[in-house]
């Protein structure tokens, strides 16, 4: 059974302590895929990478597998669940030093057809997740 | 100029098998699941090579191998395993220009690379470390009349490694070389956007290693890597790859209570100042050439010079040269040698390019060339093909910031010596950098003073063996490229021997 795709984005919570804006949204397409892997991983997390290789891409994973700590900082919590449903809560990760250099910057995770590497969940299903920006409101 | 052929067509030194298994225990054996999935080249986009999709199963089979012949292999003398990296170089020389078109289909670099880069270096990097463990010492210390203090290197057992996809074969020599001249059996996970150049290796020299000394799994990062990663069957893991990738690694590890290395990019300065242009000479020409080598394999490497600052007083000379010099890289059919600037490793890599030019466009940054995607028409139509790209803005835009992977590059100006240092270590990570300068006081300062663990000075993007490379910040931990790498894969087993005959008189 395959769980309704989406026809809305979702656009996060504001998490960031002293902020008024959400940092942080998902296009239909990463709702509908995001469902998907929900019934195969059960509750899910996202945590934003840096580096080479396949840096700057929203890694996936089942919640808790990837241990956050102060160091991080939540950018904004995303109910995926469809309207009237049970609520589907993924929190969106990035690390403390990375959201200083990336903080004027609106994200939006969509996806795109490829072979992602790290250890994300959507790899196997021949798509990856893929942050587009724009700039916050407060700096444009 | 030469153009081989595509692989499988006549002609070509190349013809790929339909399907690879995984390579355990020295013989191909089908994943346990009897899963596939499709290598896609990034030439012309299409799948060319079914590859087995490994999971826990495949990685506990190829750790049972890899146990089993861990404790014959880290008691062979250092002479035997320096001539059997040896036999491995010369392997790798004699098939260069086969193992070259591989590596191209695989991973769409312009094959003037691998055939004068990434293979030779190979190569000659097994040589390195053949001639590193062979003139490796173990110490002693008399720490008294009776009593000696003897200090023994021994392998740490069965190590994992995971490959990147930037350089396939070249990155997996890195690791493997070392790894197997200090005794340890190894299993490796290839990346999954390029698993199958490193299964063309395997088939020339898997009979030159003992059955199980080398064992590789092919398959996702979740599916294969993590149970690799995370296995108490361990002694070491070393990854390539990004942060959180790598923070995932390190939390195995700790799990394990095993060590790691990880090599986590950069975003790397490459920094001009005045002198450079006091003479419109060679030298000139050459740092002229150290600018534009951002685009040296697409930008896909780990030490891309991608950010360029330029000194003020020759900001706009130097860039306006430069841009006209990058405008003239030949982009095109990867196999053909003239090509200078061949295609991204995958669509979705290409598609993280692009995304990275829409946000440098929006916070203000100005094209100075490229920015495009490019279709190249014909067979390579469907390719993932990006042109060279500069742009021009400031060290706080995410695309002076982030790796972006692609032949893209931010440039921004100067002031002072102060100014560089300051504008090149204002970012997270620190792997490579570059420095030019007619002055050695100022450039040997500028070296010392920036925080990466490789810096280059009056040249860029040389790899040889025996030069330490790895990082400072968020770059990594470790090194390679030299034989301090041998002691991360090694364990050190000190004898604490008394030749006196007298009790201590203690009880």
């Amino acid at each position: 059974m395959s769980e309704p795709a989406s026809t809305a984005t979702v656009v996060g919570t504001i998490t960031v302590p002293g902020e008024n804006l959400p940092r942080v949204e998902l296009s239909t397409t990463a709702v509908s895929t995001l469902r998907e892997l929900w019934e195969d991983f059960g509750p899910l997390m996202f945590h934003q990478s840096g580096g080479c290789c396949d840096g700057s891409s929203p890694m996936c994973f089942p919640a808790g597998e990837f241990i956050t700590s102060d160091r991080d900082v939540l950018l904004g919590r995303l109910d995926i669940a469809p309207a009237g449903a049970e609520p589907q809560w993924i929190d969106f990760w990035i690390s403390a030093e990375q959201f200083e250099y990336w903080s004027h910057t609106f994200l939006t995770v969509d996806v795109v057809p490829g072979r992602g590497s790290g250890f994300s969940v959507e790899a196997p299903r021949g798509v990856r997740f893929l942050i587009r920006s724009r700039l916050m409101d407060s700096f444009a | 100029m030469t153009v081989y052929s595509k692989p499988g067509t006549p002609g070509s030194l190349v013809t790929f098998k339909t399907r690879y298994e995984n390579w355990i225990n020295g013989g191909w054996v089908k994943p346990v699941k009897g899963q596939y999935f499709e290598d896609i080249s990034p030439v012309d986009g299409k799948p060319f090579a079914e590859v087995a999709r490994g999971t826990a199963e495949d990685i506990e089979l190829a750790l049972d191998a890899a146990h089993r012949a861990a404790p014959a292999w880290g008691k062979t003398s250092a002479t035997e395993r320096a001539a059997v990296l040896n036999r491995i170089a010369d392997v790798i020389d004699a098939n260069l220009e086969l193992l070259a078109v591989a590596e191209t289909w695989d991973n769409g670099k312009p094959i003037r690379e691998p055939l004068n880069a990434d293979l030779p270096l190979a190569s000659d990097h097994f040589r390195y470390f053949a001639a590193a463990i062979r003139s490796q010492d173990g110490d002693h210390a008399e720490l008294d009349n009776d009593t000696v203090s003897y200090q023994f290197h021994e392998p740490l057992g069965v190590v994992g490694q995971i490959i990147p996809w930037n350089f396939p074969i070249l990155m997996a020599v890195w690791k493997l070389a070392p790894a197997l001249a200090a005794g340890n059996a190894i299993v490796l996970k290839p990346a999954e956007q390029t698993p199958v150049s490193i299964m063309v290796l395997i088939e020339l020299i898997g009979d030159i290693l003992p059955p199980g000394v080398l064992n590789i799994v092919n398959g996702f990062g979740l599916e294969a890597g993590k149970p690799l990663a995370s296995s108490p069957r361990i002694r070491k893991i070393a990854f390539t790859g990004e942060t959180t990738t790598g923070r995932l690694i390190l939390q195995y590890a700790s799990a394990n209570i095993i060590p790691a290395t990880v090599e986590l990019g950069g975003k790397s300065a490459n920094i001009f100042f005045s002198d450079v242009a006091q003479e419109q000479d060679s030298f000139y020409d050459k740092a002229q050439e150290g600018f534009v080598l951002f685009a040296f394999n697409q930008g896909e490497v780990c030490t891309a010079p991608s950010r360029a600052l330029l000194q003020k007083p020759i900001y706009e000379s130097f860039l306006s040269t430069a841009v006209e010099r990058t405008r003239k890289a030949i982009q095109g059919n990867p196999l053909d040698t003239d090509t200078q600037v061949g295609a991204q490793a995958s669509n979705d890599q290409l598609e993280k390019i692009l995304s990275y030019i829409d946000i440098g466009k929006q916070e203000g940054a100005r094209v100075a060339l490229g920015g495009e995607r490019v279709d190249l028409g014909g067979d390579l139509s469907g390719g993932f093909y990006v042109e060279p790209t500069i742009f021009e803005g400031n060290n706080k835009m995410r695309i002076f910031q982030e790796e972006i992977f692609g032949p893209v590059l931010a440039v921004t100006s100067f002031t002072d010596y102060e100014d560089a240092i300051s504008i090149a270590n204002d970012n997270l990570y620190g792997l490579g950098a570059g420095v030019w300068s007619r002055n050695g006081n100022v450039a040997y300062r500028a070296g010392r003073d920036i925080q990466a663990g490789r810096v280059w000075i009056n040249n860029y993007h040389h790899y040889p063996a025996g030069a330490a490379f790895g990082g400072y910040k968020s770059s990594g931990i470790g090194r390679e490229n030299n034989k301090l790498a041998l002691g991360h894969y090694q364990q050190t087993k000190n004898l604490l021997v008394s030749y006196s005959e007298k009790p201590l008189g203690f009880f």
